[in-house]
């Protein structure tokens, strides 16, 4: 019996102490008190029978519904009402159905995932058996077993595992977005209990630990156990959300469950993003509101002048109930407060969520968005942002896996001063596909892998002549890394690397013959051609970021002693062996070929060592590896002591390969005026590199300035230069502050001569970031056409985007891939995940996830444009016809005595949003185009006005406001004049108020029905559709039957028969249309001949045929060096705690699935993305050559 | 510079992805429909100088003509107007206005003389006009029963005393306060329109030549409209035919002299369908209105129906509207296609197509000043 008293919650009531406790198998005390947390969890709202209750209440928490509710209320007043109760009551029921069927869908998803979740069987261990259990009737304190490739049921302290040492390996992808695997090991105590069912049954321990709370990297606790006490760490601790990998079976103690698992803690609310247009209508119903009671006072105040001078003399005929005109105006004001409500319009947010949701499915459904290779459509996963889309400024994007596809390519060789590869091919841009097919035939090697490729024979050729540079380099390759092998068959080899550069070296050493096969803490055992090797592996020289190269000295099979080493071309060649020059000036050309390439380099050099003097080394090397103090000062003195007088092999050239598209994206996007930050966790020099490779920075650029400062005066000054060269008058004004704006500073764009970039690196970054410094950074930053900020935490990326939120009046959108970058997208305004990837953290907090970052050029250009373009002209279409309409009642208020009698009939004013005009407006902003995608590509500009925000402003609100205040002057004066004192043709009455209100009512449909300018099939429908509609019910409404059933609800009886048939009436609708489209025309043409936009000139003109697009050559420079990670995990190797058994030995293997069809698919990501403490560009002191050790020179008659 | 379409081969391609399962994915590529990519086929009127330069001509053209021939139209109506409020010391009706009271029995009568200078062809329309009147506020409008003036007996029936009975609507309806009933009686009708219904007598004489005054037939039927007479309004059925003892039980309202089974002799113009009583109830849009009074029926096809000469309109004054500065007219009107006289329609007409010729030619100018120079500016990138 394994029962657990929780005093979690206890605890978490006194927040005092943090340590909360746990007891293991003690819960002999009344049941009543054990507080037992299961493991289900909900993520839903709402069960059947609070759903009505919490739905409705919620919806009347909006402004709009509450408002709503309170017309209603005015409305069953009688003195009040100036309507009937249904013209309130048809809309809000609608609006609320339709908000209530979509929740009602949201949440009844959310309850099948959980039940998904909760029903997930998992086996527990309960009265001294193993049985299958729901994962919600799991409890805290349960001991379950967990088999490999299981997902984790809850927050588990590890007791044992199948694996020795008790280790255990998950996988934290759906934690941290990590894919690399992870190691945990259990106690030793806990351990020796094994998969023994009985002992586990027995044990009985205490577990005192921290509260629930959501730091995944953080455990602590204690284990009282037989009267000791354990600590445990984060290392003994296995997290819901984890996968088990690589092990038989583990068994775990359930420490946290449900809600209260790390993985639900951190499932906080994420922020409710808000579109700009949002705000600007939340303000614009303020102002609404305000002006609504503008009218109604002024509607009010001539009631009383009206009941003073008119009304009171009336009486004759109208008794009035009160004779006070005060008390009278004060009825009106409400009276006509619900007459003009139509000027908040209810159903606006409706409609704008239903144009969102289609805009949204547009974009699921785009084929040129879909990316084929990973069967990934793109997604929007908010719908309430697309019109934001149209309107970015700033695009801040991750690089690995983002811009590039964080695979890496073995592309060229050069060895001994000869070349290899495609050498005298330039390269081809990155989207097209390889023109040449004779790739090279690896058959001769059984352990090759299918997927690499390469396109030049000689080196096969000259590994088969067992050319002895060749080989040694080969053989480096091979031995110098720190990947580990693991072979499920016999044959079938997988490589798990740290950074997918090495994987791509070990993987072309394989192919060309040697083979890395497996290695134990020390040794490693290769494949010479075909020939089993084992070297003994002596000491591994680390990476890191100062060394900048790593080594291994490693006994050959024959005894030999040798290092191999492998770094940036720079650091190797500072410790290059004199007689090495020749060569070292054909691999510096060659290097320079390959930068110009874009690939990243990496130089390759041995040397023999002498056995003595390694002795010796080897011993000193483990004196300082036990020192206690300065280990890393001592230990790199010894390293820069023996990596000298190295002998060059040759160098590799890696292609980082680009995705699809990349630079042809971010030439468009910067055409379209949208400025692009990468933010990097990658070191400068290869982001620098990709930068150039992209498009991003170019060699026209005036200057890229490069800020690396390590103090905040440095950085301050740097950022001050490159200011100063960019502007010289504005630089001097530090003074200088940016316009208050409402409180709120906002940092304008300033104008400078010329293109520049700038580089910035995450210590300085820090600085930058400091609230002194953030203003002068985001000014030069803004002045730069590209920004690259490298080695950047995500916790800076996210700043960096908030800083530009703050200061700058834009739109930011932040694209990535990674855990780490989930912080920036969720900060941006919209941030976007790239899909299809192994990792999901990034989709999961995106708004929109696509396969491919070219994609985002659709998004933002094509989709973003019209949806944004779409909202703009629904918002003025709407907020136009909706006040036309209610004008018309003001204009007619001063001919009724101001009494809030309406004009129109009141199932017109119910159906008039709903039905009559409800579809041509959703027709319209579904389907309008001003100008097709094709023309969006071809003129980026087109994005501009929606940067700036020209199609909805206050600005075009109030425009809008004047044009329906025309239209309604229109709709009401000329129906007024045509039927003053006018009859029928047969001397009947036609000026009565209800043929009076028909009239107009028509007018005002015909009117704002024809002002729509796009007119698809499905348009055309929608509109004449509705205005058969608008008959077909009004004919029915005014039928004979429908006035006996209700005479006194359909009192229109007849008007529609008597007066339509009328053609003065006619008449008067066709002249009021032509009236109110006549000057909206005119202003239009007026404006597209006097100043034309660049919409009306991609109208004007006819689409052109596509062009392709110009291959830009990319840049001569230098590139940087082939590591992208950071201390490497070398001694890890070493100590053997990572090494699992034998390979060949193992039963059950890591399975790879979901392997993309690339030639190395990288199980890691760069771990460094924190800014090392130290400076990078510190000069490494030139060794001098003293001591010379065995070495063979290289001759001027190299091959 | 293109790239949509660089990588057409890449996403058009049909690839079958194994997926981690080993099994083959289900393809998410989305349908190629013009609906779903977007590619619907559309018209959307651009506006060029070849466009809306020939419609403001054309508005122009058809607009100019269709003005004119209403102008011409309204402009052939005959129509007089005689204004007998009687506020101005010299008109003949001032004393009756003066001396009115509600209390009268004895209706006041005033005698109008006034000439046609023209001859009246076809039928002849009789209105009575009310100025500063407003019938279209709102709790004039709403003062009234449908279902009541449907001939609904429930309606007529005598106020009940419990909150049961009166929840059935078993008499008129509450928006008829404060003329719903008198004494727990109905009012039949009830409400405020039809309290106040105009009760002025209008009756025509020609003044021969020779000195006789001959009156000139009035018809009253006719003059409302066809599914107000029978629809709208019907007098309640009960157990026998006689109206009056349908309407036994209720009271007529308050301004009124007679109830109202006594509007008229005719049984089918009596009661509620009455058709003066039904103009009357048919509510005005604007505070002045007419409202159709009487027909003069064209005689013969030789004769004139109103030759010109001199003519005598006799009043019996019953209507007050001094009270609230209102006026009363009587109208003669003849009818054409479009009506009766408004000149309105026919200027607007000729003004909005001059006005939109006049734009042409501005436009046109403009467009051959400015427009030419822009369109030919490429688009800059």
């Amino acid at each position: 019996m394994t029962q657990i008293l929780s005093f979690n919650k206890l605890q978490n009531f006194s927040k005092v102490t943090l340590l909360s406790v746990l007891f293991l198998n003690f819960c002999h005390i009344s049941f009543s008190f054990c507080l037992l947390q299961t493991n289900a969890i909900k993520t839903s709202k709402y069960n059947f029978f609070t759903f009505l209750p919490l739905n409705l209440f919620e919806q009347f928490q909006r402004i709009a519904n509450a408002y709503f509710l309170f017309l209603l209320v005015l409305q069953v007043i009688p003195q009040i009402s100036s309507l009937s109760w249904f013209t309130t009551v048809v809309p809000l029921i609608l609006v609320l159905t339709v908000t209530a069927a979509k929740d009602a869908t949201d949440d009844i998803n959310r309850h099948r995932s959980d039940n998904r979740v909760n029903n997930r069987k998992v086996q527990v261990l309960i009265d001294r058996k193993l049985r299958s259990e729901k994962w919600m009737n799991v409890q805290v304190g349960d001991i379950i077993k967990l088999e490999n490739n299981q997902f984790v049921t809850a927050d588990l302290l590890l007791l044992s595992s199948s694996e020795p040492l008790n280790l255990v390996y998950i996988e934290t992808a759906e934690l941290d977005g990590e894919t690399n695997l992870k190691v945990r090991q259990a106690l030793p105590v806990t351990g020796d209990l094994g998969d023994d069912i009985e002992k586990l049954a027995d044990f009985n321990g205490e577990v005192r630990c921290e509260p629930p709370n959501n730091r995944l990297d953080r455990f602590t606790g204690v284990l009282s156990f037989a009267g000791q006490k354990y600590s445990l760490d984060n290392e003994k601790i296995l997290l819901r959300g984890c996968t088990l990998r690589n092990t038989e079976w583990c068994f775990g103690l359930v420490l946290f469950g449900g809600p209260e698992t790390k993985l639900m803690q951190n499932c906080g609310k994420s922020t409710f993003k808000r579109t700009s247009i949002d705000r600007l209508m939340n303000i614009l119903v303020l102002f609404i509101f305000g002006f609504l009671a503008f009218m109604c006072s002024v509607l009010a105040i001539g009631n009383y002048i009206w009941e003073r001078n008119e009304g009171s003399q009336f009486t004759v005929f109208l008794p009035r109930l009160e004779d006070d005109p005060a008390f009278s105006s004060f009825l009106t004001f409400w009276s006509y407060v619900i007459i003009l409500n139509t000027v908040v319009p209810i159903s606006l947010y409706v409609s704008v969520e239903i144009i969102r949701l289609g805009n949204s499915f547009y974009i699921d459904w785009d084929r040129k968005m879909y990316y084929a290779r990973n069967d990934t459509p793109a997604e929007a996963r908010t719908t309430t942002l697309n019109e934001e889309l149209g309107q970015i400024k700033y695009v801040f994007s991750d690089k690995t896996g983002t811009l590039t596809q964080n695979i890496m390519i073995f592309n060229k060789c050069t060895i001994n001063g000869k070349c290899y590869g495609k050498m005298c091919t330039p390269l081809t841009s990155p989207h097209q596909p390889k023109q040449y097919t004779d790739t090279v035939d690896f058959s001769f090697n059984p352990l090759a892998d299918s997927r690499f490729v390469f396109h030049d024979h000689s080196l096969v050729e000259a590994v088969k002549l067992e050319n002895t540079e060749v080989h040694a380099f080969f053989r480096l390759l091979a031995l110098c890394h720190t990947v580990m092998a693991e072979e499920k068959k016999e044959g079938e080899l997988f490589y798990q690397a740290q950074s997918p550069d090495e994987g791509a070296l070990v993987t072309a050493a394989r192919n060309f013959g040697f083979v890395f096969r497996s290695r134990t803490p020390d040794s490693i055992s290769i494949v010479e051609m075909g020939k089993q090797c084992n070297y003994e592996l002596l000491a591994i020289l680390d990476f890191n970021n100062v060394r900048k190269r790593m080594s291994v000295i490693v006994r050959s099979p024959e005894g030999k002693l040798s290092l191999y080493c492998k770094g940036a071309d720079t650091i190797i060649y500072e410790r290059l062996h004199q007689s090495c020059s020749k060569l070292m000036d054909v691999t510096t050309e060659h290097l320079n070929e390959f930068a110009g390439d874009g690939l990243r380099t990496l130089a390759l050099a041995y040397k023999d060592l002498d056995e003595e003097y390694f002795n010796q080394w080897i011993q000193r090397h483990h004196e300082a590896n036990t020192a206690l103090e300065d280990r890393e000062g001592k230990l790199d003195q010894l390293y820069e002591e023996i990596e000298k007088d190295l002998l060059l092999l040759g160098a590799t050239a890696i292609e980082d390969k680009l995705q699809d598209g990349v630079p042809q994206t971010i030439e468009q996007l910067s055409k379209a005026d949208i400025k692009i930050w990468v933010l990097t966790g990658d070191k400068q020099e290869t982001a620098e590199n990709i930068g150039y490779s992209c498009n991003l920075l170019r060699e026209e650029m005036n200057d890229v300035f490069i800020i690396s400062g390590n103090s905040l005066e440095d950085v301050q000054q740097e950022l001050r230069n490159a200011r100063t060269s960019m502007k010289p008058d504005a630089a001097e004004n530090s003074e200088f502050l940016p316009e208050m704006d409402k409180g709120v500073k906002v940092v304008t764009d300033e104008v400078v001569n010329g293109e520049y970039g700038l580089v910035i690196n995450g210590h300085s970054l820090a600085y930058a970031l400091e609230h002194s410094l953030e203003l002068e950074f985001l000014r030069t930053a803004c002045m730069c056409k590209a920004v690259i900020c490298c080695r950047v935490t995500p916790l800076q990326k996210a700043q960096v985007v908030e800083l530009v939120k703050k200061y700058k009046k834009a739109v930011t959108l932040a694209i990535g891939d990674g855990a780490n970058d989930v912080s920036m997208i969720k900060a941006a305004h919209i941030g976007v995940g790239i899909s299809g990837q192994e990792g999901m953290q990034a989709v999961l907090s995106s708004d929109y996830s696509f396969a491919q970052f070219r994609f985002l050029q659709r998004l933002l250009l094509v989709h973003g444009r019209w949806s944004y373009l779409r909202m703009c002209k629904f918002l003025r279409y709407f907020f136009y016809k909706n006040f036309t309409f209610t004008f018309v009642h003001f204009w007619f208020a001063f001919f009724c005595g101001f009494s809030a009698q309406t004009v129109y009939d009141e199932w017109f004013i119910t159906l008039y949003n709903l039905m009559y005009t409800a579809l041509p407006v959703l027709g319209m902003s579904l389907f309008d185009q001003d100008v097709n995608d094709v023309w969006s590509f071809q003129h980026p500009q087109l994005y501009v006005p929606g940067q700036l925000n020209l199609y909805f402003s206050k600005k075009s609100f109030f425009k809008c406001a004047l044009h329906s205040c025309y239209s309604s002057l229109v709709l009401f004066f000329i129906p007024y004049a045509a039927m003053y004192d006018t009859v029928r043709d047969d001397g009947k009455d036609i000026a009565d108020y209800q043929s009076f209100a028909l009239l107009t009512q028509t007018c005002l449909l015909f009117a704002v029905s024809i002002q729509m300018s796009y007119w698809t099939a499905v348009n055309t429908f929608f509109v004449l559709g509705s205005l058969a509609m608008y008959f077909a019910v009004t004919f029915t409404m005014y039928s004979n039957g429908m006035f006996t059933i209700l005479p006194s609800a359909f009192p229109f009886i007849g008007t529609a028969r008597n007066s339509l048939n009328q053609p003065n009436v006619w008449l008067t609708i066709f002249l009021t249309s032509i009236l109110c489209v006549l000057p909206v025309i005119t202003n239009r043409f007026l404006m597209i001949q006097l100043c034309p936009t660049i919409n009306d000139k991609a109208k004007a003109t006819p689409a052109p045929p596509t062009r392709r697009a110009r291959i830009r050559r990319t840049s001569s420079r230098r590139s940087g060096y082939a590591f992208s990670h950071a201390q490497g995990y070398g001694d890890l190797v070493t100590s053997g705690r990572f090494l699992r058994r034998p390979a060949l030995t193992r039963s059950s293997g890591f399975t790879h699935a979901g392997r993309t069809t690339t030639s190395f698919s990288p199980m890691g990501r760069s771990a460094g993305y924190s800014p090392t403490g130290r400076p990078q560009n510190n000069k490494v002191p030139d060794v001098e050559v003293t001591s010379l050790q065995m070495y063979r020179t290289i001759t001027d008659s190299a091959p | 510079m293109m790239a949509s379409s660089y990588s057409a081969k890449d996403e058009d391609g049909h690839i079958t992805v194994s997926g981690p399962g080993g099994g083959t994915l289900r393809n998410k590529k989305p349908e190629n429909t013009a609906f779903k990519q977007q590619r619907l086929p559309a018209w959307q009127p651009i506006l060029t100088a070849g466009t809306v330069l020939p419609a403001f001509f054309i508005i122009g053209l058809i607009f100019i003509p269709i003005g004119i021939g209403l102008y011409v139209t309204s402009n052939n109506i005959k129509e007089f107007e005689i204004d007998y409020t009687g506020d101005d010391t010299s008109s003949p009706c001032y004393n009756c206005a003066k001396n009115f009271s509600w209390n009268n029995t004895k209706s006041c009568t005033c005698t109008i003389p006034f000439q046609l200078d023209q001859p009246y062809e076809s039928n002849v329309f009789m209105y009575y006009g009310l100025s500063n009147f407003y019938q279209n506020h709102r709790r004039y409008v709403k003062s009234r029963d449908d279902s009541q003036l449907n001939g609904n007996i429930d309606s007529l029936k005598v106020g009940a005393s419990s909150p049961m009975a009166s929840r059935k609507k078993k008499k008129p309806s509450k928006e008829c306060e404060p003329y719903a009933s008198i004494d727990n009686k109905p009012i039949a009708p009830c409400g405020a329109i039809a309290n106040s219904m105009f009760n002025d007598t209008l009756k025509l004489f020609y003044n021969d030549p020779n000195g006789t005054s001959v009156p000139i037939p009035l018809t009253s039927t006719g003059i409302a409209w066809w599914t107000d007479k029978h629809v709208k309004f019907r007098n309640p059925v009960g157990t026998n035919s006689n109206l009056t003892a349908v309407f036994q039980g209720t009271v007529k309202p308050v301004n009124w002299h007679r109830p109202v089974y006594e509007l008229d002799t005719d049984p089918e113009n009596n009661g509620f369908i009455n058709e003066d009583f039904i103009v009357w109830m048919r509510t005005a849009a604007l505070p002045t209105f007419r409202k159709l009074y009487r027909i003069i029926q064209k005689k013969n096809n030789m004769a004139p129906t109103l030759p010109r000469g001199n003519y005598t309109l006799v009043v019996d004054y019953n209507y007050p509207v001094r009270s609230f500065e209102g006026r009363k007219r009587m109208i003669l009107s003849t009818i054409s296609w479009m009506g009766g006289k408004n000149p309105f329609l026919g200027i607007a007409y000729i003004t909005v197509g001059s006005v939109c010729f006049f734009l042409g030619v501005v436009l046109l100018v403009i467009h051959h000043k400015y427009g030419n120079r822009n369109n030919s500016a490429n688009i800059s990138n």
